[in-house]
């Protein structure tokens, strides 16, 4: 049994300008100890599927479908069954570490209290393990600084005591949105390398949640596509760069720039993202894509296996994208 | 922090000394005098008069006394229409009266105020808000001109509980609808910006991280949403406490409950110079020193603000 078993996820945000359908359908599993990549451009959905996991979504959010954990079904479950949950089995690490961490408290206060809560301990205690768990993620001086609050820290820090306090409880499965985002291209290479680390010592589940296709390729073994909320292609990391089976896939990897390519336009996928508030009939992404056929503009194609553990959604022939 | 406050100190000297020549100039800016009178007096008698209490000197001269008598005696010089009464009699006697029911009204308004507040905003959109936003507009509408009237209408000539005005040394029964009739509108005031602040504070990424370590609700709100959300709150808290506890001429009128606002507001209309001067320089003071208080508040809230 899978530990993370998603399944025809949907998630819509009532607004005033009508319904916003921001995933749609998506369904994939993870079992312990592996790492997932989901990729896609802003709006496409990705954040909203961590937020739908860990019943975090914005007030006028829903989410439909299943999402089991454990084999437990865990959409729409109790509050007290989800607190029970989060961060003690199912962590989160967010993309912006500026403003995730309360500024009015001390990073001991923030840190210790998840294991008060969750693991009884008495709150000395609780600061011993909390300045411990700094220590693994390479804050210098952990026992002390631990006194300090959030803004007496740098960036890539404070990314760093988020992962430290998302780790407390030795969670089962962790999802990290966005988590290198908001920082400098140094500091997210050292916290990418932070995190495969803690992932194969503590041996948790990783679901990693990204618009870049450079963080995937050093970290998860699986990856999700995500377009206009749907699921484009899935497949082991590998096979994605050398062998994408779609058309959006192919387009993303073209945009990454290259060291080699000497001047020149930036390489892009013409066109926007789609209107999200439209109904959506047809692929997402058949208005800006350069292999469209006639029937894409009505006929939303099934994720299809094609391979072991390769997918596909798309109208064209798999032989066709050769 | 200790410099901090020796700093503020010495700006509020020269703070207060601007307020003394302003409040000075614009008092004998305005016609008339103390001893205007529908019937004149004979003009020997004024003169005399004016001798007396020293408003025959230069303006300047009348200032540097009356801060002399200030900082050498503690002394704000004599009531010029309560012959028999000086001005630190008369703050002495109102002064612990609106005291009493303004520092009452204000616990009551901040608990009162930051309670609904809060409900309203944890439970935005459903009956609690709207019962509690239905009580702060309620209490806002009614200023406290209408509302003292009716206290007194309701209990004391209807339901007979309560005295109609009074003071007995502060009796119970006798502070409680000054507190009522003072403290409501500032709670309503109180209540409107806890929810907006602490609506804001809700949707705020911190918040989100408190709710993905799975802390119950009343957890993420008392620990991690309070603080910030008073902020705004704060700030409104310091001004709204001196307005308080320096009371409300409504309040003392209706009530009449021998407090300093309706000492203020009958100076200003006998042109009594001194006790204006006084209560002008009691309200300066209690201004500059509460907005102290508020900033010392400010970094006790927020580390980030540190002195």
């Amino acid at each position: 049994m899978a530990l993370l078993d998603v399944n025809d996820l949907g998630v819509s945000f009532a607004t005033a300008d009508g319904t916003v359908n921001a995933v749609n359908g998506v369904s994939f599993a993870l079992e312990r100890g592996q790492t997932l990549g989901i990729v896609g451009e802003s709006g496409s959905g990705k954040s909203q599927i961590a937020f739908a996991i860990m019943g975090l979504l914005a007030k006028n959010g829903r989410a439909r479908g299943s999402v089991k954990f454990d084999g437990t079904q865990i959409l729409g479950a109790t509050k007290p069954a989800l607190n029970a949950l989060r961060a003690n089995h199912i962590a989160m690490v967010f993309q912006d570490p500026m403003t995730a961490l309360n500024p009015y408290m001390r990073v001991s206060d923030q840190m210790a209290e998840v294991l008060v809560h969750h693991k009884g301990m008495s709150k000395t205690d609780a600061i011993a393990a909390s300045a411990q768990m700094l220590d693994a993620v390479k804050i210098p001086g952990a026992r002390q600084r631990i006194r300090l609050y959030p803004h007496e820290f740098s960036g890539g820090m404070r990314q760093r005591i988020m992962i430290a306090m998302a780790l407390l409880c030795k969670p089962d499965l962790l999802i990290a949105d966005e988590p290198t985002t908001a920082l400098d291209v140094t500091v997210q290479a050292q916290i990418m390398q932070l995190l495969a680390e803690l992932q194969r010592e503590f041996g948790m589940a990783t679901m990693l949640i990204t618009h870049d296709l450079g963080v995937i390729a050093g970290f998860c073994r699986e990856v999700i596509v995500l377009y206009g909320g749907r699921v484009m292609e899935q497949a082991p990391v590998d096979d994605l760069f050398a062998a994408p089976s779609h058309p959006y896939t192919r387009g993303l990897l073209a945009a990454i720039p290259r060291l080699e390519s000497t001047g020149g336009a930036l390489r892009a996928i013409a066109g926007s993202p789609p209107n999200m508030t439209k109904a959506q009939v047809g692929c997402p992404f058949a208005p800006r894509c350069d292999m469209v056929l006639p029937a894409c503009a009505s006929t939303m194609p099934d994720l299809l296996p094609f391979a072991p553990a390769r997918a596909r959604a798309c109208n064209r022939r798999l032989e066709d994208m050769a | 922090m200790l410099s901090f406050i020796f700093k503020r100190v010495m700006v509020a000297i020269p703070t207060l000394l601007i307020l003394i020549i302003l409040s000075f100039l614009l008092m004998h800016a305005a016609p008339g005098g103390p001893f205007t009178q529908e019937k004149a007096l004979p003009p020997e008698v004024l003169a005399n008069l004016n001798a007396k209490y020293g408003l025959d000197q230069p303006l300047w001269r009348q200032m540097l006394s009356y801060v002399w008598g200030i900082v050498a005696h503690f002394d704000f010089g004599p009531s010029f229409i309560y012959k028999d009464r000086t001005v630190n009699e008369i703050i002495a006697q109102g002064f612990p009266v609106t005291l009493t029911y303004g520092a009452i009204g204000f616990v009551l308004a901040v608990v009162g105020g930051v309670g609904l507040g809060i409900a309203a905003a944890v439970y935005q959109n459903s009956a609690a808000d709207y019962l509690a936003v239905g009580i702060a507009i309620g209490a806002q509408v009614l200023p406290n001109f209408v509302l003292a009237p009716i206290l007194v209408l309701v209990f004391t000539l209807w339901l007979g509980w309560l005295p109609g005005g009074g003071w007995e040394g502060g009796a119970w029964p006798y502070v409680i609808m000054p507190v009522i009739a003072l403290g409501t509108s500032y709670m309503a005031s109180i209540a409107r910006i806890m929810r907006s602040s602490m609506l804001e504070v809700l949707t705020s990424n911190h918040i989100r991280t408190a709710r993905a370590k799975g802390l119950p609700e009343y957890k993420v709100i008392m620990r991690h949403a309070f603080k910030p959300a008073l902020v705004p709150v704060l700030s409104y808290l310091g001004p709204a406490f001196v307005a308080m506890i320096t009371g409300s001429v409504v309040v003392d009128m209706y009530f009449s409950t021998g407090g300093i606002g309706k000492a203020f507001v009958d100076s200003a209309l006998n042109r009594d110079y001194a006790v204006m001067m006084g209560v002008t320089l009691l309200v300066g003071f209690l201004t500059i020193l509460f907005n102290l208080i508020v900033d010392i508040l400010y970094a006790w809230i927020d580390p980030k603000i540190r002195y």
